[in-house]
């Protein structure tokens, strides 16, 4: 029956850190012990027989940035769905952190657990404000009577003025997310992420539509926040994967065709053929 | 500030829902509804100009009772975009589960001088089905009246919101649930009358449910409950709670992967409006004496739409003068040009699909922003959700045209 | 050579039996005075005339034998027939005597009459003897059956009378007999010989109606068998009305698994184009009667394009004056359509009254073939169920075989590809719908055939129809098919327990069951885009 709202949400400091310092696995709750903070094993997802992910695995340390590059279809978007609860996989596990069973939570219960989700196409509340889309996204207790009682004190007023801070958009604050434009909404939706506070964010295509300096500060934005959080990056943009650094991982046909440095994987022949012509 | 927010009186809060100017309306319109209308009908004698006939009260009285419904439906249409094909059950149950009572108060004085409501003694029943234990009992009715119906919506709320069962899909389920209802009310065996339903009630609490006194308290209580309904509506749409439920609205798969569950956003404002429907049922069956299994018909659950739609969804005061306006038309029709009545409506219907979005409110609002300057302020009207199709700006073409395999498969099917 | 001489005398026997004259002289006798007489002047007759006898037997049965003047004449109403040549006599002469009989003459011309058709050289006419007497033969008739019996030759005519010869000895003295008999009537499927053998297990007072046991228990077997027998006919009977229901499902939904399957409109004046389809066939109907009164049978055959036309040209001007701006907005479509189906009742009542009107089943739909005794498939059942079946195959070759079809699956899927490619989509949409709504304008037209025809006809399909496509998937001919197909089956056989109304309520909330846990229908639909 309790589907809704989940032990994580009961717990005040679930993000303490306190599981570094003994090793007291707690249900449902964030283990960082092992530096993996994602881990897939074996993922396969078919749509009517069409394989959107063909046992890929994949593993993602604590605090690390990695790139995800591939053609279309080779299951970039399925794997997003994967980790954050919208598609059930066939078979394979998917663990965040060495507890929380991916396979097993809801949406919601996953994004309490602590990953963000940027999607492809920026979705943010186009009738809200810029101001309460960030209070929405907020971590808090996020039941429903909570939210009936809920009232905006200062501490929260100071995050959200420095994440419009961060994401450049304090004198929008109190215009419609929806009349904002493209790259603005992609700095939102980023914006919201940060006010959810996760471990891990899955971004894709995070500065499709941006400016070339809109793109470099968001850039610089993600190589900020890396260490203290994980981040996925979904991206066709080269220039962009290569001013994140770190390590890039070629999704192909569902599964993983290749991993390293960007040199590496553009050195790599079988990438080169999947990308000919690229 | 230096006490948290959060501790403040929820009277108080709610209080602070409306703003100075809702609370003169308010109050002129509790003023009329609790003083004037009982001096004008029982004080001034017939004669008199000002005197409000024994018609103005019934109709007034029925209409009120359809505004408190044209709130709830806004609440979950409005800001919950989920459009309820099925009000107009809990409406009914309300109004049946009141109507026990209301025939047990006949007593003796039926047709048939029985303990038994004569729909009973008629079928041939030797005592009163189990479910209408305790029916005798105001305050147990009331109780009733307060949980079936809520039960029931949160029953089917439940299992339909977790299947994520939304839209048009929604809708229909609704309307079939009420028209199983309807039919199984139709039977006799049910025990609620079948086809006839419950009427010729004789009493309310004792009183003559026929006298002007019993008329006037009955219509300040729908005036009352009206009110009361718009306070929570305004306070549930200005918390924390309304937004995310407009959120739910917009881009329900944002609001998830935020870490809301929907479910409970929607079961909650669902429940809490069939409840709201429900009291309504049961502050309008006395008032016009009848209630019978037409009352869930589809077409009844989809007028209330069209209320709301009318006045301008998403505004709440909208569904008040939406109920109002196509009310007080349909009376007037129904009595001069009956034969005009569904060509009205259908074109009501089309009209304000059309032409007018955000109904006479939007309007209104439109023609004092001044035509030029129409500004797409109003969050809470706008007009539709944009997830609900695909629209076809740049980003969600290349979507589509790019990895849009599975979907081109499955619809080739 | 036997073969031509059998032919020859066939044809010989035939020749005289058109021409047949019975000797006036063997006929006079029937109006001597006393019953013996008469008795022995339908002997003389019988063996003089044989089959030609018949006619004046019957007549004599029915009482209506009469003299005028020295002539044996039947009289048949106004008309006065020669009982010899059995020609009309113009004018008719006047009757002097009528030929009176009473119960012991009416006893003897019941076996002769039956012996005369038993033992006839017509098949026909024996087949017809057989069935009479299988249901209802007497302990009388017992002698006559054993001859019959050991002379017919036909096994369909010889079971028959086996059935009889079963019936007439359960009144027999000796228990062997009545239970060979019971044993016999146990292959029946008659309910009327269950009936018959039922007193037998029952008591009367304190004995047992029937005193021996083994006859009984073997009353008792053969009473189960004919229920089983009785039971797989009603099933087959029910299953044949579930699909019969299918088929009129499938043509309310037919329509509508484009409107909304195929395009995702919302149309709630669906039900309000089938009434336009069914208020076609009436208005060809009267067509018919006025102009051309002589092919009103076929009536029917043109109100199918009229049906058509007249629905997909509502529709077409629903979709160009409202739908179409209402594109990507279902909930505001379901109300706008909803407006529309109130406007067309209206007009529906104000054009042809609020009444139901009269439409009438042309000859070749009415009646009914008998499958099995005590099941009867109506005509108009059949031929809708084909109907259905042959609108649905051309929907099929439509959507998946014509260039039209190829344009709106390719809107239905991606309308902004589509229009880059130069497909005219709004064209398209407008076709699409009309096509759509065509097709409720056909299911109308089978409609009026089976329901009635009024202004609010359509209301009572609208619920159905939506649950045939929620049911069966969006975009999914195919599971339409099984959605309906599972309804109407499903909705036939909870009515065989529990009634219509219970029944009706069952499956709806079967359904809503159903929806819990398949959202997307019969046949799902998967993938990424799903949601969207």
């Amino acid at each position: 029956m309790n589907t809704g709202d989940l032990q994580v949400s009961d717990n005040p400091d679930w993000d303490s850190g306190t599981a570094e310092l003994g090793h007291l696995l707690k249900p449902g709750e964030l283990d960082l012990s092992h530096k993996v903070v994602l881990y897939l094993e074996d993922i396969t997802v078919s749509f009517d027989g069409f394989r959107a992910l063909n046992s890929l695995s994949l593993a993602i340390d604590s605090g690390e940035l990695r790139c995800i590059i591939g053609p279309n279809g080779a299951g970039k978007t399925t794997m997003m769905d994967v980790i954050t609860g919208k598609t059930r996989p066939d078979e394979g596990r998917a663990f965040f952190g060495q507890t929380l069973d991916l396979t097993r939570l809801s949406e919601p219960e996953i994004a309490h657990a602590g990953i963000g989700r940027k999607f492809q196409k920026p979705t943010i509340f186009e009738n809200h404000t810029v101001f309460e889309n960030l209070e929405l996204a907020m971590k808090t207790d996020k039941r429903v009577w909570r939210s009936l009682r809920a009232m905006l004190d200062s501490a929260a007023g100071d995050r959200i003025a420095a994440t419009l801070q961060t994401i450049r958009l304090t004198a929008h604050a109190d215009r419609l997310a929806g009349l904002l434009s493209h790259g603005q909404k992609q700095w939102l939706e980023i914006g919201m992420l940060l006010m959810q506070e996760p471990k891990l964010l899955l971004l894709d295509e995070p500065v499709a539509g941006m400016t070339d300096e809109e793109t470099e500060r968001t850039g610089e934005l993600f190589l900020s926040l890396a260490g203290q959080h994980s981040l996925v990056v979904v991206e066709h943009d080269m220039a962009f994967v290569k001013q994140l650094g770190g390590t890039v991982t070629v999704l192909h046909e569902g599964s993983v065709l290749a991993e390293g440095s960007l040199e590496e994987v553009q050195a790599d022949a079988r990438v080169i053929e999947v990308y000919l012509g690229r | 500030m230096s006490s948290s927010p959060a501790r403040t009186p929820f009277i108080v809060r709610l209080g602070r829902s409306f703003d100075a100017r809702s609370w003169l309306l308010v109050g002129l319109f509790a003023a009329f509804a609790l003083i004037a209308v009982p001096v004008m009908h029982l004080l001034l004698p017939p004669e008199n100009p000002l005197h409000l006939s024994t018609y103005f009260i019934t109709l007034t009285g029925k209409i009120l009772c359809y505004a408190i419904v044209a709130v709830a439906m806004d609440l979950i249409w409005g800001y919950g975009g989920i459009l309820s094909l099925g009000h107009g059950l809990f409406f009914a149950l309300g109004g049946y589960t009141f109507g026990m009572y209301l025939m047990r108060q006949i007593g003796r004085d039926g047709s048939y001088q029985s303990d038994l409501p004569d729909f009973m003694v008629f079928l041939d029943w030797q005592q009163l089905p189990w479910f209408w234990a305790g029916s005798e009992h105001f305050l147990w009715v009331v109780l009733l009246v307060l949980v079936v119906p809520a039960l029931i919506a949160f029953i089917f709320g439940y299992f339909a919101f977790r299947s994520r069962i939304k839209g048009v899909y929604f809708s229909i389920i609704t309307q079939a649930l009420t028209y199983a209802a309807m039919l199984l009310f139709f039977r006799n065996e049910t025990g609620f009358g079948g086809n006839n339903g419950f009427t010729d009630f004789k009493r309310i609490l004792g009183y003559s449910i026929t006298a002007p006194e019993t008329r006037v308290v009955l219509f300040a209580l729908s005036a009352l409950a009206l009110i009361g309904t718009l306070l929570l509506a305004r306070f549930l749409v200005t918390s924390k709670f309304g937004r995310i439920l407009t959120a739910i609205r917009d881009a329900e798969s944002r609001v998830m992967f935020i870490g809301y569950n929907p479910l409970w956003y929607k079961l909650f404002v669902w429940t809490l409006s069939a409840m709201l429907c429900a009291i309504a049922g049961a502050l309008y069956v006395p008032q016009v004496g009848i209630i019978n299994p037409s009352e869930m018909a589809v077409a009844n659950s989809i007028e209330i739409a069209i209320w709301v739609a009318v006045g301008g969804r998403g505004t709440l005061i909208g569904a008040v003068i939406g109920a109002f306006i196509v009310n007080l038309a349909k009376s007037w029709f129904t009595v001069s040009f009956p034969e005009y009545w569904l060509f009205f409506l259908g074109t009501l219907f089309i009209v304000s699909t059309l032409w007018l979005p955000q109904g006479v409110v939007g309007l209104y609002r439109r023609l004092r922003a001044g035509v030029g300057r129409e500004t797409a302020g109003d969050a809470s009207a706008a007009d539709v959700p944009r997830s609900l199709r695909g629209v076809t700006d740049g980003v969600d073409a290349r979507a589509v045209g790019g990895e849009s395999l599975p979907a081109a498969k499955g619809a080739r099917a | 050579m036997r073969t031509i001489g059998f032919l020859v005398f066939g044809c010989l026997l035939s020749v005289s039996g058109a021409h047949a004259a019975v000797d006036p002289a063997l006929l006079g006798p029937l109006a001597a005075d006393g019953n013996d007489a008469k008795i022995v002047a339908i002997a003389a007759l019988v063996e003089g005339a044989k089959g030609e006898a018949l006619p004046v037997l019957k007549a004599m049965a029915r009482g209506s034998l009469a003299l005028a003047g020295e002539r044996v004449v039947i009289v048949d109403g106004e008309r006065v027939i020669d009982a010899s040549t059995n020609v009309e006599m113009a004018p008719p002469p006047a009757v002097t005597e009528s030929i009176g009989i009473n119960n012991r003459l009416r006893r003897e011309l019941a076996s002769t009459l039956a012996s005369l058709r038993l033992f006839s050289d017509n098949r026909e006419v024996r087949w017809e003897a057989a069935q009479e007497l299988a249901s209802g033969a007497d302990a009388e008739l017992l002698p006559l059956l054993d001859r019959a019996l050991a002379s017919e030759t036909d096994p369909e005519i010889k079971a028959r009378l086996q059935m009889a010869y079963a019936q007439g000895s359960l009144g027999s003295d000796d228990a062997t007999v009545r239970l060979d008999a019971v044993r016999l009537l146990g292959e029946s499927s008659d309910a009327n010989v269950r009936q018959l053998l039922l007193p037998l297990t029952e008591k009367r007072g304190d004995s047992w109606a029937e005193p021996d046991s083994a006859v009984r228990a073997a009353a008792g077997t053969s009473i189960r068998a004919i229920d089983k027998r009785l039971a797989f006919a009603e099933n087959v009977g029910r299953a044949f009305t579930g699909v019969s229901l299918a088929s009129i499902l499938l043509l309310a939904a037919l329509g509508l698994a484009i409107t909304y399957g195929v395009m995702g409109v919302i149309n709630m004046a669906h039900g309000e184009l089938l009434m336009v389809g069914a208020y076609s066939a009436w208005a060809m109907q009267a067509v018919f009667q006025a102009y051309l009164p002589d092919f009103i049978d076929w009536y029917l055959l043109a109100a199918i394009p009229v049906g058509f036309l007249a629905a997909a040209l509502v529709g077409v001007l629903m979709e160009r004056v409202v739908i179409r701006h209402l594109y990507g907005r279902p909930l505001e479509t379901l109300l706008a359509t909803w407006g529309i189906s109130l406007f067309l009742i209206q007009v529906a009542r104000t054009v042809f009254g609020a009444q139901n009107v009269e439409v009438a089943n042309p000859v070749w739909m009415a009646g009914a073939i008998e499958v099995l005794p005590n099941l009867l498939l109506p005509w108009n059942r059949i031929i809708i169920i084909g109907f259905s079946v042959a609108v649905l195959a051309a929907m099929w070759a439509i959507l998946n075989l014509s260039r039209m079809g190829m344009f709106v699956r390719a809107v239905t899927q991606n309308r902004p590809m589509a229009g880059c490619v130069g497909v005219p989509t709004g064209r398209i949409d407008t076709m699409a719908f009309g096509l759509g709504a065509g097709i409720a304008g056909l299911g109308g037209v089978a409609l009026s055939q089976i329901a009635n025809v009024g202004p609010d006809m359509g209301q009572g399909y609208i619920v159905d129809s939506f649950m045939v496509v929620v049911l069966g998937g969006v975009g999914q001919l195919a599971g339409a098919v099984w959605a309906a197909l599972g309804l109407g089956v499903l909705t036939k056989f909870l009515e065989g327990w529990t009634g219509a109304v219970v029944a009706k309520i069952v499956v709806l909330v079967i359904i809503i069951i159903f929806i819990q846990k398949r959202p997307q229908g019969l046949f799902a639909l998967k993938g990424r885009f799903v949601e969207s």
